[in-house]
C-alpha cells in the first residue's frame, strides 16, 4: 500500500508545503547573504505569502482530509487561511519602514513571520489535538521572538519575554486538557471525539474546560488577557499589527472548529463558559479602555472587546453563529490593519507618536488621515453604515436566534460604552487644537490604509458577496 | 412614465454633492464660496426632484409607491426602498429645510466650509434615507448613520460646551438605538425578513410584541424626545450651530415620530394598546412639565428646545390615540413643527450672528432697530403658540381632537400646554423685541439682509398656507393614515374580542 492510498495525499498540503519550503530557502538566502539582504527577504516573503494564498484559492471547493484525518481542508480552512494570509502579507508591508533601520536589519523577521503563518495554516487544518497543538506551538514560538524583535529596547524584550512565559503557560494547560480528553475519550481526532461527547463526563469537562482556557490565552479573552496591553505596547507597532490581526484569524478559527465539530453534542456545557468568556472581555474591553492614554494599549483593550464580540457568535453554536464568527473576523482583520497603518503613520520629525493626545487637531493637519481614523473608529464602535456595524449584526443576530438575550442585552450595552472612548479619539482629532505637524506617510502605508479604510467605508455595497462567501464556509463545519 | 430610480436619486444626489464639494480643493476664499454654492445647488435639485415625486403621488393609494427593490445581503435583507403618505411629507420637508439651511450657513460659517458642507449633504441622504427606507436593516443604517455628520457638526462648529453636547447627543441615542438594533433581530427571526411591508402583514406573537415595543420605544423615545430622555436635546440644541440646530429641530426628532408611526403602531398593535396609557401620561406631562421648564429659561435656544419637547409631546398623544384625527394630527404637527421650529431657530440665529450672545437678557426693543425681524419672528411665535390662523393650530387641535375620544383626562392636561406655551412664547417675545431700546450694544442692530429674507419668507408663507389651508399635507397622508388606523383598530378588536370569549 502506497503512502497515497492510505489517507495521505499530498495535494491538500501543498501551500503548506510551498510555505514552508519557501521559508526555509529564505532563511538559506539570508543566512549566505547576509543583514543586506533583509529587503530582500522581506519582499520575496510578501510574495511567497500571495503565491499560498492564490494556490489555497485554487484548491477545489468542498472537503478533503489528509493524514488521516489530521488534516482537514474545507471551504472554513480556506476562508480563514486566505484571511490569515493577508493579514501576515500586509503586517509584512507594513514592516518595511521598521527592517530599513540600519540596527535592525534582521531578515530573520520575515522568516519568523512565514513560520509563524504555517503554523496558523497547519492551526486551521488542524483535525485532531495533536495537529492543533503542533500548529499553535509552530505559531506561538515564532511569534514570542518576533515580539521581541527590537531587541535593544527594555519594552520590547519584555513584551517577548511576558508573552513567552503566559504562554507557555497556557500551552501546558492546553496541552493537560488535551490529555484528560484523549484519557476519557479514547481518540485525539475530532470526528472520533465528538462520536462519544455525546454526554457530559466530569474529566471530559475538565478536559474540555482547559482546552478552552488555553485557546482563550490565544485569542486574549478575559480573564485570560492580562498579556495583551503590555505586549502590544511593548512590541514594535509592526508587530503589534501583526499580532492583532493573523493570530487571532488563527486561533479564532481553531477555537470554532474545536468547540463546533468535536463537542457538538455538550453544546450547553461549553456555551455557558463561553457566554461568561464573551461578557467578560466585552465589558472589560469596554471600561477599561477609557482610560488610556497610549493608543497601542487602547487598541489592545479594544481587541479583546472585539474578540469578545466574535465569541458572542461561537456561544449561540448555531451555523448562523459561525457565520457570524467569520463576518466579524474578516472586517475586524480590516478594521485592524487600518487602524494600525494608522498609528505607524503617525510620526512627528521621523519619531513615532503613540500618545493619544498626540492626536489632536489632526482633522487640521492632515484631513485625509483623520477622516480615514475617525470611520475606522466609527466602524470599530459598530456605527452603520460602516464595516464594523455587519460585523455586529451577524453575531447578534445569532445570539437571538439561539435565545441568548441577556448575552446579547449586555454586549449591546458595552458597545455603547466603547464608542465612548472611541468617540474621545475623534474628538481629539476634529475638536481640538492641532499638536503639530505630522511627516509625510510612506506609501506603503498609505496603500494598506486606502484598502482598508474604503472597505470599511464602502462594505454596505459589497456585503452580499462576503455573506455568501461567509454562509457557505460555516455550513462547511456542520 | 419613465422608470427611473426616483426614489434613490432623491436620496442619493445629496451624497453625490458631498463628493463634488470633496473634489473641490482649494482653502482659500474662492474654495469656500464653490463649496457653499455647490451645496446650495445641491439641496436645490435635490428639492426639485422631490417635487417630481409629489406630483407623481396617487394620494388615493395608501400602499408604498415608487418602491424599489434590490439584492442586498443575502436571506432576506434587502434594498427596499419606498414612500407612502406618512413618510413622502417628510421626505419634502426634509429636501425643503436643506436649502435654507445651507444658505443660513452661508456667512456664520467661516472655519472648514468644505467638511461644513459635505457633513450637511451626507446628513441630508441619511436622512430621506431614514423616512424611504423599506427595509428594517437599511433603515437602522441611515438612522444611525446620521449621527456621525450630527456629532461632527455639533462637536466642531458648535459652541463653548460642544464637546460635551456632542458626546451626550450621540451617546445617549445610541443607548437607546441598540436596543432597537436586538428587536429588529428578533423580528427577522420571526418573520424571516427585515422587509418592512412583509412584516407589517406578519403576525408577531404576544410577548415578542411587548419586549420589541419597548425595544423600539428606548430608541424613538430618546429621539423624539420624550420627557424623560430629553436631557440630550436642549444641550444639542444650544452648543449646535444654528443650521445644526434647525435640522436637529425640523427633522431628525421627527425620526422619532416617523418610528412610532411606521413601526410601533402597525408592528405592534397590542403592545401599542397596553403602553398607550404609559404614552399618554408621559406626553402629559412633557407638555406640562417642560413647558414650565421653557418659561425659566435664559437662553433663547434652550427656551425653544423645551418648547420642542412640550410639542412632540402632542405628537406622541395624538399617534398612540390611534384615531384617525390624532394620527393625521401628529403627522400634521410633525410637519407643521419642522418648519415653524426651524424658523425659530433661524430667528435665533440671525440675532446671534450680530451679538454673538443668545441671553434673553442681552435682548430688547428690537422692533425699534429691526422691524421686518419683528413681524417675522411674531408670526413663527404666533405658530408656537399655536395661533389659529397658522399651522401650529391646526395640528395641536387635531391631536387634541384624536385623543379627547380616547382619554379625556390626557386631553385635559394636555390642553394646559397650549397656555403655556402662550405664556413663554410671548414672554420670550416681549423680552427680545418690544421694550425700550436701551442696550448700547443693541444701537447698531441691522434688520434683516436679502439673504435672510430669502431664507425666512418662504417658511411665513408655508406658515400661514398650511394655517388656512391644511389640506394638501392632510390629503397626502390621509389614505395611508387611514389604512393604518384601520389596521391598528381590527388588530385591537380582534384581541378584545378574544379576550372576552375566554
Amino acid at each position: 500500500m502506497s503512502f497515497e492510498t492510505a489517507g495521505y495525499q499530498l495535494a491538500p498540503v501543498l501551500p503548506e508545503l510551498v510555505l514552508a519550503v519557501g521559508a526555509m530557502a529564505l532563511l538559506m538566502l539570508g543566512a549566505y547573504r547576509g543583514q543586506e539582504t533583509t529587503r530582500t527577504v522581506t519582499s520575496l516573503s510578501v510574495v511567497l505569502l500571495i503565491v499560498v494564498g492564490a494556490l489555497v484559492y485554487m484548491q477545489p471547493a468542498g472537503r478533503q482530509v489528509t493524514f488521516g484525518g489530521s488534516f482537514i481542508v474545507d471551504d472554513f480552512a480556506r476562508f480563514m487561511k486566505i484571511l490569515a494570509l493577508i493579514g501576515s502579507a500586509v503586517t509584512l508591508v507594513l514592516s518595511t519602514e521598521f527592517l530599513s533601520d540600519p540596527s535592525r536589519r534582521i531578515f530573520e523577521y520575515s522568516i519568523l513571520v512565514l513560520l509563524s503563518t504555517l503554523g496558523m495554516m497547519v492551526l486551521i487544518s488542524a483535525g485532531d489535538l495533536i495537529s492543533l497543538y503542533l500548529g499553535l506551538e509552530l505559531m506561538s514560538l515564532a511569534l514570542y521572538v518576533v515580539a521581541a524583535s527590537n531587541r535593544d529596547n527594555a519594552k520590547s524584550t519584555e513584551a517577548g519575554l511576558k508573552y513567552f512565559v503566559l504562554g507557555a503557560l497556557s500551552s501546558g494547560m492546553l496541552l493537560y486538557g488535551a490529555s484528560l480528553i484523549y484519557g476519557f475519550t479514547g481518540t485525539v481526532s475530532f470526528t472520533g471525539i465528538a462520536a462519544v461527547a455525546t454526554v457530559s463526563n466530569v474529566g471530559l469537562l475538565f478536559g474540555l474546560v482547559f482546552l478552552l482556557v488555553g485557546l482563550c490565552f490565544k485569542v486574549s479573552a478575559v480573564p485570560f488577557h492580562m498579556w495583551t496591553p503590555d505586549v502590544y505596547e511593548g512590541a514594535p507597532t509592526p508587530v503589534t499589527a501583526f499580532f492583532a490581526s493573523a493570530p487571532k484569524v488563527a486561533a479564532l478559527a481553531v477555537f470554532t472548529r474545536v468547540t463546533l465539530t468535536a463537542f457538538p453534542g455538550i453544546v450547553s456545557q461549553w456555551q455557558q463558559i463561553l457566554v461568561f468568556v464573551s461578557i467578560a472581555s466585552m465589558a472589560l474591553g469596554s471600561f477599561a479602555a477609557i482610560g488610556q492614554t497610549n493608543i497601542k494599549r487602547l487598541m489592545a483593550y479594544s481587541s479583546i472587546g472585539h474578540m469578545g464580540f466574535a465569541l458572542v457568535g461561537l456561544a449561540s453554536g448555531t451555523v448562523e453563529g459561525a457565520q457570524g464568527v467569520l463576518m466579524y473576523i474578516v472586517i475586524y482583520v480590516a478594521m485592524t490593519l487600518g487602524s494600525f497603518s494608522i498609528i505607524l503613520a503617525m510620526k512627528r520629525n521621523g519619531q513615532a507618536v503613540e500618545q493619544i493626545s498626540d492626536f489632536a487637531g489632526l482633522s487640521r493637519t492632515n484631513p485625509l488621515l483623520a477622516f480615514m481614523f475617525a470611520m475606522l473608529l466609527f466602524s470599530l464602535a459598530g456605527i452603520p453604515p460602516l464595516a464594523g456595524f455587519f460585523a455586529k449584526w451577524y453575531v447578534f443576530v445569532a445570539a437571538i436566534k439561539a435565545n441568548l438575550f441577556t448575552l446579547a442585552v449586555i454586549g449591546v450595552l458595552t458597545s455603547v460604552v466603547g464608542a465612548y472612548y472611541y468617540l474621545a479619539i475623534v474628538k481629539t482629532m476634529y475638536f481640538d487644537e492641532p499638536a503639530g505637524e505630522v511627516d509625510p506617510v510612506r506609501v506603503e502605508v498609505r496603500t494598506v490604509l486606502a484598502v482598508a479604510g474604503l472597505f470599511n467605508i464602502l462594505f454596505a455595497l459589497f456585503a452580499g458577496p462576503v455573506v455568501s462567501v461567509a454562509s457557505a464556509a460555516a455550513k462547511s463545519l456542520f | 412614465m419613465t422608470t427611473w430610480p426616483i426614489l434613490s436619486v432623491t436620496t442619493f444626489l445629496p451624497l453625490v454633492g458631498a463628493l463634488i464639494v470633496y473634489l473641490s480643493r482649494g482653502d482659500d476664499e474662492a474654495a469656500r464660496r464653490n463649496s457653499r454654492w455647490i451645496a446650495l445647488w445641491t439641496t436645490l435639485i435635490t428639492f426639485a426632484v422631490s417635487v417630481i415625486l409629489v406630483m407623481r403621488f396617487d394620494p388615493s393609494n395608501p400602499d408604498f409607491q415608487f418602491v424599489e427593490k434590490a439584492n442586498w445581503l443575502a436571506t432576506g435583507i434587502t434594498y427596499h426602498m419606498g414612500v407612502d403618505g406618512i413618510s413622502l411629507p417628510l421626505v419634502i420637508l426634509t429636501t425643503a429645510v436643506m436649502p435654507f439651511c445651507i444658505i443660513a450657513s452661508w456667512k456664520a460659517i467661516t472655519s472648514r466650509v468644505r467638511e461644513y458642507m459635505m457633513a450637511f449633504l451626507i446628513l441630508e441622504t441619511l436622512m430621506i434615507g431614514t423616512f424611504s427606507a423599506l427595509d428594517l436593516v437599511l433603515f437602522y443604517l441611515f438612522f444611525e448613520g446620521g449621527l456621525i455628520p450630527m456629532f461632527l457638526i455639533i462637536g466642531v462648529w458648535g459652541g463653548p460646551r460642544r464637546v460635551y453636547a456632542s458626546f451626550k447627543f450621540f451617546l445617549y441615542t445610541l443607548l437607546g438605538s441598540v436596543l432597537m438594533l436586538l428587536a429588529i433581530m428578533a423580528l427577522y427571526w420571526n418573520g424571516g425578513t427585515t422587509d418592512i411591508p412583509t412584516l407589517m402583514h406578519t403576525a408577531v406573537p404576544r410577548s415578542l410584541q411587548t419586549w420589541a415595543w419597548l425595544a423600539f420605544f428606548a430608541s424613538f423615545a430618546v429621539k423624539m424626545p420624550m420627557w424623560p430622555v430629553h436631557t440630550w436635546l436642549p444641550d444639542a440644541h444650544v452648543e449646535a450651530p444654528t443650521a445644526g440646530s434647525v435640522v436637529l429641530a425640523a427633522i431628525l426628532l421627527k425620526m422619532g415620530g416617523y418610528g412610532f408611526l411606521r413601526f410601533s403602531l402597525p408592528m405592534f398593535p397590542l403592545a401599542s394598546h397596553d403602553f398607550a396609557p404609559l404614552i399618554f401620561t408621559l406626553s402629559a406631562i412633557a407638555i406640562i412639565y417642560t413647558s414650565l421648564v421653557a418659561l425659566m429659561q435664559e437662553d433663547m435656544k434652550k427656551l425653544i428646545a423645551y418648547s420642542s419637547v412640550a410639542h412632540m409631546g402632542f405628537v406622541t398623544m395624538g399617534i398612540f390615540a390611534g384615531t384617525m384625527q390624532g394620527v393625521a394630527g401628529g403627522v400634521f404637527q410633525m410637519i407643521s413643527h419642522g418648519i415653524v421650529s426651524g424658523a425659530l431657530f433661524l430667528c435665533v440665529g440671525i440675532v446671534y450672528d450680530r451679538l454673538h450672545t443668545r441671553e434673553i437678557a442681552a435682548y430688547g426693543g428690537l422692533v425699534n432697530r429691526m422691524p421686518l425681524y419683528a413681524m417675522t419672528f411674531m408670526v413663527f411665535t404666533m405658530a408656537n403658540v399655536g395661533l389659529p390662523g397658522t399651522s401650529g393650530f391646526v395640528g395641536e387641535f387635531m391631536t387634541l381632537l384624536g385623543t379627547f375620544k380616547v382619554s379625556i383626562p390626557t386631553a385635559f392636561f394636555a390642553s394646559f400646554g397650549v397656555i403655556l406655551s402662550a405664556a413663554y412664547a410671548l414672554w420670550l417675545y416681549r423680552k427680545v423685541v418690544f421694550g425700550a431700546l436701551v442696550k448700547p450694544s443693541l444701537m447698531s442692530m441691522k434688520d434683516l439682509t436679502f439673504r435672510e429674507c430669502l431664507t425666512l419668507f418662504p417658511m411665513i408663507a408655508l406658515t400661514i398656507l398650511f394655517g388656512v389651508y391644511p389640506k394638501p399635507v392632510l390629503d397626502m397622508s390621509a389614505a395611508s393614515v387611514q389604512q393604518l388606523v384601520n389596521n391598528y383598530n381590527t388588530a385591537v378588536t380582534a384581541m378584545k374580542a378574544a379576550a372576552l370569549l375566554q
